[in-house]
């Protein structure tokens, strides 16, 4: 059984007044022991969790072990928000959920998941993605925002409403092996903020550029790695210990396991933003001047139906075709796509496509730019969407 | 003078190795050491936020390199 010291106890006494406001129960004693014991947090550094409202955004390998760790630290009031149904795909590091819970809310299950893990915990479940007309009305209600998504747009978007609510927003990011993590925004005196996002990349890059973890991959602990530093930089921030990771970026590569912190500055530029723009827009077509057209499963299976000659492209790699295709369709892997070129059709629609959607869009951008086709269509949302959207029998992976 | 790169991210998959050397003149900028590895690998020429590091520091692109300077390159990245 755990017990509280009895110096420990005198010492609570002593703090009557700040007991009184937060309202402890006998069983939080107990549960927050371990922070208790320490004169660095103490009581009031967990009253000062208790009264923190932390915004989550992204329940995915990142967002797990933020919201567990947060949820355990006892701060008290958590928002999450994701607009996703938990996929096989997500369990390989996505630890909140299970295969019993496949095809659910993630921002539910989260909640239901954490709300067991403290009951003292108030929370709240945003089953949306985060977007343009709803990120400011759900941000100014958080102390701290985390970013923990898994896209440039999103990622951006959050930076731009924390710098125009002036909240800080504690990043972390992952790509294959690599992680980077970083506190942005924060507060350094009344007047003065930490740099942002955008003082170190300023471009959002598109689509195409830089692939996500559906398209390149990652190790499975490497967002528990990243989004535990996360959570702890958000502990520190809310009890006011040590020095959080503002003006600077830490990147770690778990290969090698060398880490490195690059230090950075507020460019007034590049913070100096009073209003949102369409994140989505921009990052799919800014470095392009010619556009990439998209069409629905539901539209392209219309016209298969209806006898139209499409040629149908497929750049995922031979495993994935293995797996699934759709019927007639041609295999050019994404890195061979430009050596190919002879191959696709200048004369008939070409609907390219690969498991999301993100690698046939770099395709058709590779192949705009060595010939003005302008006949190139990409599949929205990759075979992964036409399996879901028409063709329900069809394997996913 | 020869540097050493550092890379991270999206440059190592172009690059295909974890580090790589540009040969630079004396009194180089970070603009200059661009401008070379974009000619090196024209991939990352199509990258449009790129942050170069120098000594651990960010670095604009009228930082001058010298001889012995710990350059890394470090894309933006989006997983979570």
């Amino acid at each position: 059984m755990i017990q509280i010291p009895k110096s420990k106890f005198l010492c609570l006494a002593k703090c009557a007044k700040i007991r009184k406001k937060m309202m402890f129960r006998a069983e939080e004693y107990q549960r927050y022991n371990r922070h208790l014991i320490m004169p660095e947090v103490g009581l009031a550094g967990q009253a000062k969790l208790q009264q923190a409202k932390v915004l989550v955004v992204g329940a995915g390998g990142l967002g797990c072990p933020v919201l567990q760790y947060l949820a355990a630290a006892g701060v008290g009031n958590l928002g999450i928000v994701d607009g996703d149904k938990i996929d096989i795909s997500n369990l390989q590091r996505q630890i909140l959920y299970t295969t019993a819970e496949l095809g659910q809310s993630k921002a539910r299950v989260a909640q239901t998941k954490i709300q067991a893990l403290n009951p003292h915990v108030y929370s709240q479940a945003f089953d949306t993605h985060l977007t343009r007309d709803n990120a400011l009305k759900i941000i100014a209600d958080y102390d701290l925002v985390v970013d923990c998504t898994d896209n440039f747009p999103t990622r951006y978007l959050i930076n731009d409403a924390c710098v125009i609510l002036q909240k800080t927003l504690i990043f972390g990011a992952i790509y294959k092996f690599e992680g980077q993590v970083s506190v942005f925004n924060f507060p350094l005196s009344e007047q003065e903020r930490s740099a942002t996002y955008r003082c170190l990349f300023p471009k959002m890059p598109n689509a195409a550029e830089v692939p996500n973890c559906a398209e390149a991959g990652v190790i499975g602990v490497l967002p528990g790695i990243i989004g535990t530093l996360q959570a702890n930089e958000v502990i520190k921030i809310i009890v006011g210990l040590g020095e959080p990771l503002a003006n600077q970026i830490w990147l770690l590569d778990a290969l090698t396991l060398q880490s490195r912190k690059i230090k950075f500055k507020r460019i007034p530029e590049q913070a100096n933003i009073s209003q949102l723009t369409d994140y989505q827009e921009v990052c799919i077509t800014s470095p392009n001047k010619n556009p990439i057209k998209s069409i629905s499963p539901q539209t392209l299976q219309s016209e298969l139906t209806t006898g139209k000659d499409w040629q149908i492209i497929d750049v995922r790699e031979d495993y994935e075709f293995e797996i699934c295709h759709l019927p007639q369709a041609q295999l050019i892997p994404l890195g061979q796509i430009r050596h190919h070129i002879a191959q696709i059709a200048t004369h008939q629609p070409v609907v390219v496509y690969c498991h999301h959607g993100m690698r046939s869009a770099k395709a058709i951008q590779e192949l705009q730019k060595i010939y003005p086709f302008n006949n190139l269509y990409n599949l929205a949302g990759g075979i992964h969407a036409w399996a879901t959207e028409v063709d329900i029998e069809m394997m996913t992976y | 003078m020869n540097i050493q790169i550092q890379l991270f991210g999206i440059t190592r998959d172009i690059v295909g190795q974890n580090q790589c050397q540009v040969s630079l003149t004396d009194s180089a900028t970070v603009a200059d050491l661009l401008q070379q590895l974009k000619i090196d690998y024209p991939e990352l020429a199509r990258l449009s936020s790129l942050l170069v590091a120098v000594n651990s520091e960010y670095a604009d692109n009228q930082t001058l390199i010298r001889l012995g300077d710990e350059v890394a390159l470090i894309p933006p990245v989006s997983g979570g």
